[in-house]
């Protein structure tokens, strides 16, 4: 019999607690005043108990803590998880789309044979069963879903909760692994942190972005002397980065950084989940896009749908005739 | 090295994606179909580890969308074997049911490496990258962007990415499969002459696989569109008129002078 608790995997990021976990803790708070049951939220390290104060939120607090989960591996990181959710039963574990989350949430599912949802954006309870709102095709649909299986594991759409404003004072528990853990057959190694000297995006009071809509690499230029008259910086969502038009440093979003400027300029940037995470916070979105369906409406103050090319061009110009 | 790659069929996402009139399934009657980028990266590793480190390249696929254009462009791009899974439906089959079907094949091939697209946009339940491993027993890591053979042969060393531009480097012992989400340099670009002659040369293999109706505790009650433009003010005009009404909204906010 599955409790009625929720579960959430908190992760960290170069020694601190990842801001996803504020998200998890808030969906976690709001799914489990429907289901009447607890939010536990697990946290694999080799010492969590230094960051344990970040998850107070939670009712408890498990802190699964060995020298092998001290940099991210699959297999001891899934064992350990997989242990403490045979143990606790939860009604739903909630996992970020993150680097470690999109691994592990389907790793648990096959190994638990639980339902694994992607992208999820709205989790409710309606006569009991657990209800799921998710999107896919790059945010260009919505699923309406029921999940009857528990614990259902959900992977929460980036930027989709609100971090609960919730204090709290959660007990903390240090889990205790019935067999010590193995290395498995992926190791850790080591942390390769991108070298400095490019332009540190996340200090811009003004970033010009750019996605597919730039369509050929010498367009660039029209971009550059955008953000020129702007005073600010050249950023791109991921397929400019992996075209190797732009380095990985200007990338913005869940694999990239995470920009909070005075403005934000989104051109051709249709608005997948993963990059909106990254840019969401930003003081005033200005999103221009010929697809008048593109996501990245849903989160600009301000929208023009055109071709950037048009668009770029002309606004350089009002800039400097202003 | 002996490297199986899988290549799925998905929509393009440049046209609107149609819901079927039970509103639970897409349909995909219009839909124009092509290689799923992660898994285009994913090809693109693995042929950048041939030319490397020499041996094979086996790509396989559902025979399912433009199947036969991405097989003819992966074997233009240097793939070695093209082999399809005979399958004969309107929407592509569930990630965990595509993994018990292309585990059957790919065990037969006895490669030392799988490389699979980290995600791919249609996947509403889990993903296959890491079901694959499961049906295969091979061990996973996902999220990568770099593979590199190690000297020992036994291992390849792999870079799992992360936030703000960072990389997990990781060992991972041979066989094993990879969820790829980038390669060491963009998908190449091959000339269509060069595909359409090897249209007329080179082979598609067929190799049947089941593809189990496997049980699901997800049910979809409706699929819909989200609602556009919900929250941006949409300007409207010629580009002159609209960059200067942006440019008037700037200087508002104190963004320029």
């Amino acid at each position: 019999m599955s409790s009625q608790d929720v579960l959430i995997v908190a992760e960290t990021s170069r020694g601190q607690l990842a801001d996803v976990c504020g998200e998890l803790l808030g969906a976690a708070r709001a799914l489990a005043a429907l289901t009447g049951g607890k939010v536990v939220a697990v946290l694999p390290g080799a010492d969590g108990s230094v960051l344990a104060g970040g998850l107070a939120a939670a009712d408890r607090i498990l802190l699964a803590d060995a020298p092998l989960l001290g940099g991210f591996s699959p297999e001891p990181y899934v064992a350990v998880l997989e242990n403490i959710i045979r143990a606790e039963g939860p009604r739903a574990v909630l996992v970020a789309s993150t680097s470690v989350g999109l691994d592990l949430a389907p790793m648990l599912g096959a190994k638990l044979a639980a339902p694994v949802v992607n992208g999820c954006r709205a989790v409710s309870v309606a006569d009991g069963a657990l209800q799921v709102t998710a999107s896919f095709y790059g945010g260009k649909l919505l699923a309406d879903l029921t999940v009857t299986a528990a614990p259902a594991i959900l992977l929460l759409a980036p930027g989709a909760f609100r971090p609960t404003p919730e204090k709290g004072a959660a007990a903390v528990e240090t889990w205790q692994m019935p067999s010590p853990l193995a290395a498995g057959a992926v190791v850790f190694e080591e942390m390769i942190l991108p070298e400095g000297g490019d332009v540190d995006l996340t200090q811009q009071e003004v970033v010009v972005a750019v996605g597919r809509g730039i369509q050929q690499q010498d367009n660039l230029e029209v971009v550059e002397e955008l953000a020129a008259a702007l005073g600010g910086a050249v950023a791109a969502s991921r397929p400019i980065i992996d075209q190797g038009w732009l380095p990985a440093t200007r990338q913005v979003g869940k694999s990239g950084m995470t920009v909070k400027p005075k403005c934000f300029l989104a051109l051709g940037i249709s608005g997948a989940p993963e990059h909106v995470e990254g840019m969401k916070d930003s003081g005033l979105i200005i999103a221009v896009n010929t697809d008048p369906a593109a996501p990245i409406f849903e989160v600009a103050h301000y929208g023009v749908v055109a071709d950037l090319l048009e668009v770029a061009p002309a606004l350089t110009q009002a800039i400097k005739g202003a | 090295m002996k490297i199986a790659v899988v290549v799925r069929q998905v929509p393009d996402l440049i046209e609107p994606v149609e819901i079927a009139a039970s509103e639970k399934t897409v349909d995909l009657g219009m839909a124009t179909f092509r290689a799923n980028e992660a898994d285009d990266f994913a090809l693109e590793q693995a042929i950048l580890l041939k030319e490397k480190s020499g041996g094979s390249v086996a790509v396989v696929a559902l025979d399912f969308g433009d199947v036969q254009n991405t097989l003819y462009t992966a074997a233009a791009k240097g793939a070695d074997r093209l082999i399809t899974i005979p399958y004969d439906a309107d929407l592509p089959p569930a990630p965990k049911e595509a993994a018990a079907a292309y585990a059957q094949v790919i065990r037969g091939l006895a490669p030392e490496l799988v490389l699979v697209g980290s995600y791919a946009h249609d996947e509403l339940e889990s993903t296959l990258a890491p079901l694959l491993a499961r049906e295969l027993g091979l061990p996973f890591v996902g999220v990568v962007r770099g593979v590199r053979p190690a000297a020992d042969g036994g291992t390849a060393v792999v870079f799992k990415e992360f936030p703000a531009a960072a990389l997990a480097k990781m060992t991972v012992k041979l066989p094993a499969l990879l969820g790829i989400l980038g390669a060491d340099q963009p998908p190449r670009y091959v000339p269509v002459s060069r595909i359409r002659a090897l249209m007329k040369t080179a082979k598609i293999e067929e190799q049947e696989a089941a593809v189990p109706d496997a049980s699901s505790a997800v049910t979809v009650r409706r699929l819909y569109h989200p609602a556009a433009g919900q929250r941006a003010e949409i300007l409207e005009g010629p580009p002159a008129d609209v960059a200067a009404k942006i440019a008037g909204i700037l200087k508002e906010k104190g963004v320029c002078k």
